[in-house]
């Protein structure tokens, strides 16, 4: 059990590649913290330095108490759960388990022990005999987590461990693991591209981007309160919707090709008439209405149908407005048709506007 | 249509796999049949009544007999036997260390050494015996087997160097890295956990390795100079041929013992040989 705490982090390639820059994180004691991002946004390699297996170029990691830097990976008391599991295939899944300890010098009959234990948390006690070529790929997932939780390192390390999953076999798969935290109470560092997954395992989530850490907090607070344009797309799917706006007039309209929408009073403190803007919607801050009560309050318009995509529990609405594609996510009962007109309300207390230049939230 | 695919397969694989078979083959069993030929069947005319050319009607032994017991014959294979398995082990631990070395480690120059390592086996032996006779004759080692034990692996260590650079690449790194977080050093990972699931890959380049110095023979004639310290392929040559005379069943009977141990070596590895070849590890 242990706190990891990152500090000023830098990783700088010999080709020149800065991977991650001046990261700063603080992994409280039994936390569950999910770093997500594109690929190439420097959280594998955040993770690695953390687990040893990259040189640190500046900054200090520290897990407990002490500072790791310097550490090779077999000091550290962390365990890793590689994307492609990384299995021993010369050895079974018994043996891939017990490696780990025997090379810690554990006496034999405790490692037996630790690893039926383990076997029996995840449910592979039949397939310890078995070499890795003989498993399914959510067998091999589990012995790959088994193999980490037999040493009750102090952190674990996950690097998009699901990713080789089918759909249906990911989504059970995050549940145990979300399960298994929580009967272990060790601190974790998840590394993924998957948002969804990221929103539904962290306690709290770290999304990066070119290196740097966009934003820390827990997943609603990400969602609710995205602290940059990337943030607000890269979290949520179907993704937020964003046009280009110019404020003008004294009671603030926000105003493009079409659409003429007013600003809420929240805002109104916050922007000037002038200022060039990104309004950002999420699909399900839009709602249907009917053409007598659209015009009057300034959070309606017109559009057409463009795609309709009934997916059973909701139905998503391709349509274009200020001249841009967007998607607004609307109940299953309602009842239209491509390329019919519709009218669409905003919520104005669900709207969120970036600087047009630094996106940052505004 | 069904039988269309049928004229289809025989024509586009069984007829050209039956002429490549009997193409390879051929010589072999040339080979053999000449071994068991008697004398007057083997230097008779082909035009003579009841000639058969192609089989013999009196199959004999005496060949295989007058080269085991006329020539050294026996201590030739000894002395092949003991080299090849010698150049060979050195050869492998070099090939291990050095080609996880260059697959892994990320050094300065380790791009230029692995290529120098590969021109070394493009240099022609035929150039190559020239010095390197100089340097036996300097250390005193001409006509002993540590002549040929110590420059075969002049060839064989970068070709073996070269497969096993490439099959260790093909082995993920993260189960390098996994060992290590488990606890093992570096090296610790590379031998129980790299070299054992290179097993296919280690294998092939020692049966290539131990192929090629069974069969190696200009150094080996170069460097070995009295009829006890010869190896089967320079022993055959020197002693069955006198002048102008062949002896050809004694030295086909040679060439047949002699190939017998690296037919027995393949059969044994073959399946790993061609996994080995073929590279791909799954984790």
């Amino acid at each position: 059990m242990a706190d990891v705490s990152i500090r000023a982090l830098n990783k700088k390639y010999d080709n020149g590649f800065h991977a991650v820059k001046d990261v700063n994180l603080e992994i409280r004691d039994k936390e569950f913290l999910v770093l997500v991002g594109p690929s190439g946004c420097g959280k594998t390699t955040t993770l690695r330095m953390v687990a040893g297996l990259e040189e640190i170029t500046s900054g200090e990691i520290r897990i407990g108490d002490e500072v790791v830097n310097d550490l090779p990976p077999m000091d550290r008391n962390i365990a890793m759960v590689f994307q492609n599991y990384a299995l021993y295939p010369h050895k079974t899944v018994f043996d891939n388990m017990a490696f780990g300890l025997q090379m810690r010098g554990y006496a034999r009959a405790d490692i037996e022990k630790r690893v039926r234990e383990a076997a029996e948390i995840l449910g592979i006690e039949v397939l310890l005999a078995r070499k890795p070529r003989q498993l399914s790929g959510g067998q091999r997932q589990r012995v790959a987590v088994g193999r980490a939780i037999v040493r009750h390192p102090e952190v674990f390390l996950f690097d998009e461990p699901l990713s080789n999953l089918d759909a249906k076999l990911r989504v059970q798969m995050r549940v145990e693991l979300k399960r298994l935290h929580e009967r272990l109470e060790t601190t974790a560092i998840y590394v993924t591209h998957d948002q969804v997954e990221a929103m539904t395992l962290g306690d709290r989530v770290v999304v990066m981007k070119d290196g740097r850490v966009q934003q820390i907090g827990e997943p609603l607070e990400l969602y609710g309160r995205p602290a940059n344009r990337f943030v607000a797309g890269f979290i949520g799917s179907p993704a937020m919707n964003f046009v280009d706006v110019a404020i003008s007039g004294d009671a603030l309209w926000a105003e493009t090709q079409g659409l003429r929408i007013r600003v809420p009073p929240a805002f109104s403190g916050k922007v000037q008439s002038g200022q060039r803007l990104t309004l950002g919607v999420r699909p399900e801050a839009l709602r249907l209405v009917n053409g007598t009560e659209a015009g009057s309050d300034g959070h309606t318009f017109a559009t057409a149908v463009d795609v309709i995509e009934p997916l059973g529990n909701e139905i998503l609405l391709n349509f274009r407005a200020g001249g841009v594609p967007m998607v607004a996510r609307v109940d299953p009962g309602v009842r239209v048709k491509a390329h019919e007109s519709i009218h669409l309300a905003l919520d104005p207390q669900r709207l969120h506007f970036f600087d047009a230049k630094t996106e940052a939230a505004i | 249509m069904l039988i269309e695919r049928k004229w289809k397969k025989w024509v586009y694989f069984y007829l050209p796999m039956a002429v490549f078979i009997v193409f390879t083959l051929f010589p072999f069993y040339w080979m053999a049949v000449t071994a068991f030929r008697p004398d007057p069947e083997l230097y008779a005319t082909w035009r003579q009544p009841n000639a058969a050319p192609l089989w013999t009607l009196h199959p004999t032994l005496e060949h295989v007999k007058g080269l085991l017991q006329t020539t050294a014959f026996p201590t030739w294979l000894w002395n092949t036997m003991l080299i090849a398995i010698v150049s060979t082990i050195i050869s492998l631990i070099c090939g291990m260390f050095a080609g996880y070395a260059l697959a892994r480690l990320r050094f300065r120059g380790s791009e230029f050494l692995g290529t120098a390592i590969f021109i070394t086996y493009l240099v022609p032996q035929t150039l190559l015996f020239i010095p390197l006779a100089d340097i036996i004759r300097d250390m005193q080692l001409g006509n002993t087997p540590w002549a040929l034990m110590l420059t075969y692996p002049t060839i064989l260590i970068p070709f073996c160097t070269w497969l096993l650079m490439g099959y260790f690449k093909t082995i993920p790194k993260e189960l390098e890295e996994c060992a290590r977080i488990d606890g093992a050093t570096r090296f610790g990972a590379m031998v129980r956990i790299i070299f054992p699931v290179a097993i296919p890959g280690i294998l092939s380049a020692g049966i290539f390795a131990f192929t090629l110095s069974w069969n190696e023979f200009i150094y080996a004639l170069v460097f070995m100079a009295s009829a006890d310290q010869k190896t089967v392929p320079v022993g055959v040559v020197s002693e069955l041929i006198r002048g102008d005379i062949f002896f050809w069943g004694q030295l086909m009977a040679g060439a047949l013992l002699g190939s017998v141990p690296v037919a027995l070596v393949y059969s044994f590895f073959v399946e790993y040989y061609v996994t080995g070849l073929t590279g791909s590890v799954k984790g």
